[in-house]
């Protein structure tokens, strides 16, 4: 008998859960408690020594927060995951896994706006440096190498353009230079691409997004490939070499192909403590369970508001991937052909002030920091999201003066396109 | 056999029908992968002989060392090596000298030998390279789900609440190795010299 690979669907919806042994209970019950007890003293000493399979306090894991965290790892095809509490935690528990102080990170410059403050400022202060490379021009990555290289961070469709990255060329980079290659797949979601089939090492989400697709709940999540050799060459210490505070264990040895999964929860999740609350993960989980069909009504919505946009008067520019004719349409059609997602930003003949305008308009469409939720919703990333950087950045990020970006949600597209139509001739 | 990817059932099979298993290599100090391997192994109901004739006197977790697979003096079902790829034919050829023969070879993460491998296939052994024991129990019975690796198996049945010293079902739904092909290709690459 060959083992049957399962959809998608099917596992969204059973990856990583079971009835509860105790009670019988099919949904994934909240397991709302710090602690758990231990059944004697070794038991005990086997579960901090790392050699039992268990749990011991909610920072370092918990069984709600376990189901889905096999459960992204099943969709991502990965080899195991970490729940943290939101995507920066997710990406500050990465790198500290990988930089030393001085160490640096070559980093697309097409990011979410709080991920470019993140490596720009908080990350500098820890002595990692970030290294800027433009994914339009794939030489600039090659030419970022240098022997303080220690991994490279691209977004599969970025955030606010809804460009879509040539991850493959990419992953030829990070190969040659022997980094992992990092991918946040929080605006594509594995329903629309996954980066682990492209050659990305590393897989992290704001889970705060379409996946948990709901807008009630913050969440991050780290997924490993298995992919990376990280004992090689000696550039990966916390990985190859004894670990002080386990008293002499080397995690890969021990751990194999979910190495690095287990070093981001056993020294990074313990000690840095960013932990997601069950009660999010069991959201979370829920929403998870409809992410395809959420996906297909998201991405077909964003496609007829594209094309709407981009037949009317008042509108200068749609850059969405998924309109034949946009300059990553190619990519798109590549890498995300179930749909090109559906955050795209387009700008207004008007400039900056109608893009203003038509933001106070919408009825429908909510005026707010966030993207992937059910609900419809619009900001204009250079006065919020991407307000700290200066003009040049901005545009470089695909977030100039005059853009604004829209999160298309699942409601029926013709009253999405009514709200877009009265607010535009206001 | 195909040794960069194995089917779950043939892994399965392999756990399930073995019950003692002779470690070789089997450490005495707590934080080598061996001594995690033997003590998770001997918990979950397998008849467990540590091997390694520099403890011969001293015994693992309650189980007398031996100094090498000829000196077991009675029938074993695996041997489990956990030795370096370039210690791992003598350890081979010494186990098919056993009489009767075990039924399997099984070498550690990391382990591999490709000719070994073959001699004991050539002999009607069953092999597997480069896995561990432990980990293959734990993610096919899910008990590894706690540390949020993905299992690769679904199952809706209600397991029973695991005690200590229980063996485990392993026999959930297999989800195939299609969902961790990349892990897997990647240490095909590896294996192979470019
Ligand atoms: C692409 C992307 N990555 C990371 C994040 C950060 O996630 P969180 O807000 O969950 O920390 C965001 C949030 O907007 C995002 O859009």
């Amino acid at each position: 008998m060959t083992d049957r690979v399962p959809g998608f669907s099917t596992l969204a919806v059973h990856a990583g859960a079971q009835p509860d042994p105790t009670t019988g209970a099919r949904a994934t019950p909240i397991y709302q408690t710090t602690s758990f007890v231990f059944n004697d003293a070794d038991h005990a000493a086997s579960l901090f020594g790392l050699q039992a399979f268990g749990n011991i306090y909610t920072r370092i894991g918990n069984p709600t927060n376990a189901v889905l965290e096999e459960r992204v790892a099943a969709l991502e095809g990965g080899t195991a995951a970490l729940a943290v509490a939101s995507g920066h935690a997710a990406q500050v528990v990465v790198l500290q896994q990988l930089l030393r102080p001085g160490d640096e990170f070559i980093a697309a410059r097409k990011l979410y706006g709080g991920s470019i403050n993140q490596f720009t400022h908080a990350f500098k202060s820890f002595g990692w440096n970030v290294v800027w490379a433009d994914t339009d021009d794939i030489s600039s990555f090659e030419r970022a190498v240098t022997p303080h290289t220690k991994a490279i961070f691209i977004e599969s469709i970025a955030n606010p353009s809804g460009s879509v990255t040539d991850i493959e060329a990419i992953s030829a980079v990070a190969r040659k230079a022997e980094v992992p290659l990092i991918v946040d797949n929080t605006l594509a979601t594995p329903y629309l691409i996954r980066p682990i089939d492209h050659g990305a090492d590393i897989v992290v989400h704001s889970l705060t997004k379409f996946l948990a697709g709901h807008g009630n709940s913050l969440g991050g999540i780290i997924v490993d490939a298995g992919t990376f050799d990280w004992s090689k060459n000696n550039k990966y210490p916390v990985l190859s070499e004894p670990r002080p505070e386990y008293h002499g264990i080397r995690i890969q040895e021990t751990f194999g192909n979910f190495a690095f999964a287990i070093a981001c929860r056993v020294l990074g999740l313990r000690d840095l403590g960013p932990a997601l609350s069950p009660f999010n993960a069991f959201m979370i989980l829920t929403g998870i369970e409809t992410l395809p069909l959420r996906m297909q009504k998201h991405c077909e919505n964003a496609k007829a508001i594209a094309e709407f946009l981009s037949g009317h008067p008042a509108v200068a520019t749609v850059n969405y991937a998924g309109l034949s004719g946009d300059k990553y349409n190619n990519l798109a059609r590549k890498y995300a052909p179930k749909g090109a997602g559906a955050v795209f930003t387009f700008s207004l003949k008007g400039g900056y002030d109608a893009g203003v305008h038509l933001v106070s308009n919408l009825k429908l469409f909510s005026h707010l920091a966030n993207v992937g939720d059910t609900r419809s919703l619009v900001i204009h990333p250079a006065s919020t999201t991407h307000s700290q950087l200066d003009d040049a950045q901005k545009t470089k990020a695909g977030a100039a003066p005059d853009v604004v970006r829209l999160s298309i949600g699942i409601e029926d597209k013709e009253d999405l396109i009514a709200d877009l139509e009265q607010a535009l001739t206001a | 056999m195909n040794h960069d990817s194995y089917p779950d059932d043939y892994i399965r099979a392999i756990l399930n029908g073995v019950k003692s298993i002779a470690m070789v290599g089997a450490s005495p100090v707590n934080v080598r992968p061996s001594y995690f391997a033997f003590k998770y192994l001997a918990q979950r109901g397998y008849d467990m002989i540590p091997i390694n004739p520099g403890h011969v006197g001293k015994s693992l977790l309650g189980k007398p060392f031996v100094a090498s697979l000829a000196d077991i003096g009675r029938p074993i079902d695996m041997v489990d090596i956990f030795r370096n790829s370039s210690h791992i034919m003598p350890v081979v050829e010494e186990a098919l000298k056993l009489a009767p023969l075990p039924k399997v070879i099984w070498m550690q993460l990391g382990a591999r030998d490709d000719a070994a491998a073959e001699r004991a296939e050539a002999a009607g052994l069953k092999v597997v390279m480069n896995r561990c024991p432990k980990i293959e129990y734990g993610r096919l019975s899910s008990e590894i789900s706690w540390m949020g690796v993905n299992s690769r198996t679904l199952s809706s049945k209600r397991a029973p609440v695991p005690t200590q010293g229980m063996r485990l079902s392993l026999n959930r739904t297999s989800v195939g190795g299609g969902e961790t092909a990349a892990s897997d290709r990647a240490a095909k690459n590896r294996n192979e010299p470019s």
